[in-house]
């Protein structure tokens, strides 16, 4: 049952099954294990994250294309159900529509980049969606009719999602059982099944030419596989994954601005993540997503009480300065880059053989 | 093949079309502009820029070229040598405040020697820690590279702080001259004559001295070059810290022009220098040179035509360049 639900890729390895089964009930009993409301906006967001990570890893990990364009279906997931919602009648219509809408737009725009660029070096596909994210990212922020230029959009949800609702009068089990409850299960119940769903994917047929794509396009192309396709269609994949992580999150914030969705610095982040968590391996993501989340929320406090005992110390203060995390990470990135390229899910692994 | 013809190699051909388009360019906006004063402004303007942008890229497409390496953090060289600029000019604030021409240079030219020395410097480490392992791999490459910009633009941030860095222009390297009705930025003006020297410059070296010549050779056929004896490691150090020091140079020009320097100045340019090269051809100068005026100019002449699409403008005209020559302008032949 288990290895069916996971497509037969089990974690292999003792600690990371602790860890995986640590963060799945983290996640899963979130609203009864951590009250209040950050540590449930920590949460929700993880879940968005491993999906978007995951659905990164699917063109980084498996296929061997570096795409800089993530973020931009990120956010039209988000910006689609963003001018739904404040255009139209607030409803479940709305929201589908506006993400029908948005993958569509994502499913277009993803097969034309990949047709355009994915016939030559990895290198060129960098290039080009870098360009086109910095212009669509450019486009939301000028746009400001429709998109909000830079305050982006907030909208309202449905009655139910929204936080004055209440499902039980009483609260359960000493939670409130309301609109960000029920928001809170959409969110993990989606990024679950579709994170299940992407880990089907690497591990079917398909997957595996992936992989030999990632491995030698050459032989690859030379056993029949027309290496273009598969690619478009990886790409593709990831876009509409990505962009249904968009919906996801602009739903749980209720809130849609080119900060959240297209900044370049949370394509950053998803590389970070990805990177450190472990290219190639599905659970990467999940491992990746959580301590970077993490880190960037409770990090910069440790590194706050470290910056004040180094105080008087040259350089060592601003070093560990909290807003330098990220140079922390980078130094991580650079270093699992290196030594572990399948980051910490492949170190896990690979102890576990000797 | 007799003897006699094999003995000559017949001198490639000039391939005249893009710098016909752009001569095409220029005088279409002429037609459609109407008046000449703003058409001269708009096209100094449009060349300054181009010719700033080939300064930051043309480095990176020798590199590219030279060692298939993609140096993704090339827009830090460009951010550090602005703020090595910003923090020389305020060094030298005296001559920088002083009303004379030669004594702003006298605060501007260290400025801008300063830059190139630091970022060449610090193309020099980058090479030798962060790019050197990863040869061959090209995601690695990406990744790396990346990442080495994500740590460096926190260093930035811990020796310069995290705010916004004002570069004050010298006095008299402000406003700009008149000359009839034609308005013509100095500083812009500065920036032409600079990027046209470094231009020259690379032109003569590449065309005209032996070193040249291998690493025009190196760019065609790297393999053959190495078979002759020749270390090719070497040349590509060279060209790499020399791409980097103009990168500086150009960033420093950049922030001048801005009279502001913050962390992202580099990735900002980091865009259009991708899309110059790409139009150019990866790995091609001559190609690098033609595409950077080209976007400097379109981007001139449709911000003032058609302020609507002008945001959209570079794009376009990478996707039509690539629609017409998918391998760039100046395709660089590979064996």
């Amino acid at each position: 049952m288990m290895a069916r639900l996971l497509s037969g890729d089990l974690p292999r390895s003792r600690a990371l099954t602790a860890a995986l089964v640590a963060i799945l009930a983290g996640l899963a009993l979130a609203p009864f294990l951590f009250p209040g409301t950050r540590p449930l906006d920590v949460a929700a967001k993880v879940c968005v994250f491993v999906l978007l990570v995951a659905s990164y890893d699917l063109l980084l990990g498996y296929t061997g294309i570096v795409s800089f364009a993530h973020t931009m279906f990120f956010g039209i997931g988000g910006y689609g159900v963003a001018i739904a919602l404040s255009r139209m009648e607030v409803g479940w219509g709305s929201i589908a529509l506006g993400a029908a809408a948005a993958v569509a737009l994502s499913l277009v725009l993803s097969f034309l980049i990949g047709l355009f660029s994915l016939r030559v070096k990895a290198i060129f596909f960098a290039m080009i969606t870098l360009a086109v994210a910095s212009f669509f990212a450019i486009l939301a922020s000028q746009l400001s009719n429709i998109t909000g230029g830079e305050d982006g959009i907030t909208f309202k949800v449905p009655e139910l999602l929204r936080p004055a609702y209440r499902l039980l009068d009483e609260p359960f089990l000493g939670t409130i059982v309301g609109g960000r409850f029920i928001t809170y299960y959409i969110v993990f119940g989606a990024s679950l099944a579709l994170f299940l769903a992407l880990l089907r994917v690497v591990n079917s047929p398909f997957g595996r030419v992936l992989l030999a794509i990632r491995e030698n396009d050459f032989r690859a192309e030379a056993l029949g596989y027309r290496t273009v396709i598969y690619r478009t269609i990886a790409n593709c994949l990831g876009a509409v994954v990505a962009t249904l992580a968009g919906v996801l999150y602009a739903l749980w914030l209720r809130y849609t601005g080119p900060n959240t969705t297209l900044d370049f610095a949370i394509m950053i982040d998803i590389l970070l993540m990805v990177v450190i968590g472990g290219m190639g391996t599905m659970y990467g993501a999940v491992i990746g997503a959580a301590i970077f989340v993490v880190a960037q929320n409770y990090l910069q406090e440790a590194m706050k009480a470290f910056s004040g005992l180094a105080k008087g110390m040259p350089l060592l203060p601003d070093l560990f300065h909290p807003d330098r995390w990220l140079l922390w990470l980078g130094v991580l990135f650079v270093l699992s880059v290196y030594y572990f390229p399948h980051g910490i899910v492949g170190q896990l692994r690979a102890r576990k053989k000797q | 093949m007799n003897a006699a013809s094999a003995d000559a190699i017949p001198a490639q051909r000039f391939d005249w079309i893009p710098p016909a388009l752009l001569l095409a360019i220029v005088l279409g906006a002429f037609a459609m502009i109407g008046t000449p004063s703003t058409w001269v402004t708009l096209t100094v303007a449009g060349l300054a820029m181009g010719l700033l942008i080939f300064i930051m890229a043309s480095g990176l497409t020798l590199v590219f070229g030279l060692m298939d390496v993609m140096n993704f953090a090339h827009g830090l060289f460009i951010a550090i040598g602005a703020y090595v600029a910003a923090s020389t000019v305020k060094f030298f604030s005296a001559a920088a405040g002083a009303d004379s021409f030669l004594a702003n240079l006298g605060a501007v030219v260290p400025a801008i020697l300063a830059a190139a020395l630091v970022a060449g410097l610090l193309g020099w480490f980058f090479e030798r820690v962060i790019i050197k392992p990863v040869y061959g791999q090209h995601l690695k490459q990406i990744l790396i590279t990346t990442g080495g910009m994500i740590v460096a633009e926190q260093l930035i941030h811990v020796f310069w702080g995290p705010d916004l860095l004002p570069l004050a222009r010298p006095a008299t390297l402000r406003g700009s001259f008149l000359i009839g009705d034609i308005a013509i930025e100095k500083f812009r003006l500065i920036a032409v004559v600079v990027g046209l020297a470094v231009f020259i410059a690379m032109l003569l070296l590449l065309n005209r001295t032996k070193i040249g010549l291998l690493i025009r050779a190196g760019v065609e056929n790297k393999e053959m070059v190495e078979a002759m004896g020749y270390r090719i490691r070497r040349l590509f150090v060279g060209v790499f810290v020399a791409g980097s020091a103009l990168a500086g140079l150009g960033g420093a020009l950049w922030g001048m022009y801005q009279e502001s320097v913050t962390v992202h100045i580099g990735a900002n340019m980091m865009v259009l220098i991708f899309i110059v090269i790409i139009i150019g051809g990866l790995g091609s100068i001559g190609g690098c040179f033609a595409g950077a005026l080209l976007v400097g100019l379109v981007a001139n002449y449709v911000g003032y035509l058609s302020p609507k699409i002008a945001l959209g403008s570079n794009i376009l005209l990478m996707v039509m360049v690539l629609l017409w020559r998918p391998q760039g302008l100046y395709p660089v032949s590979k064996q």
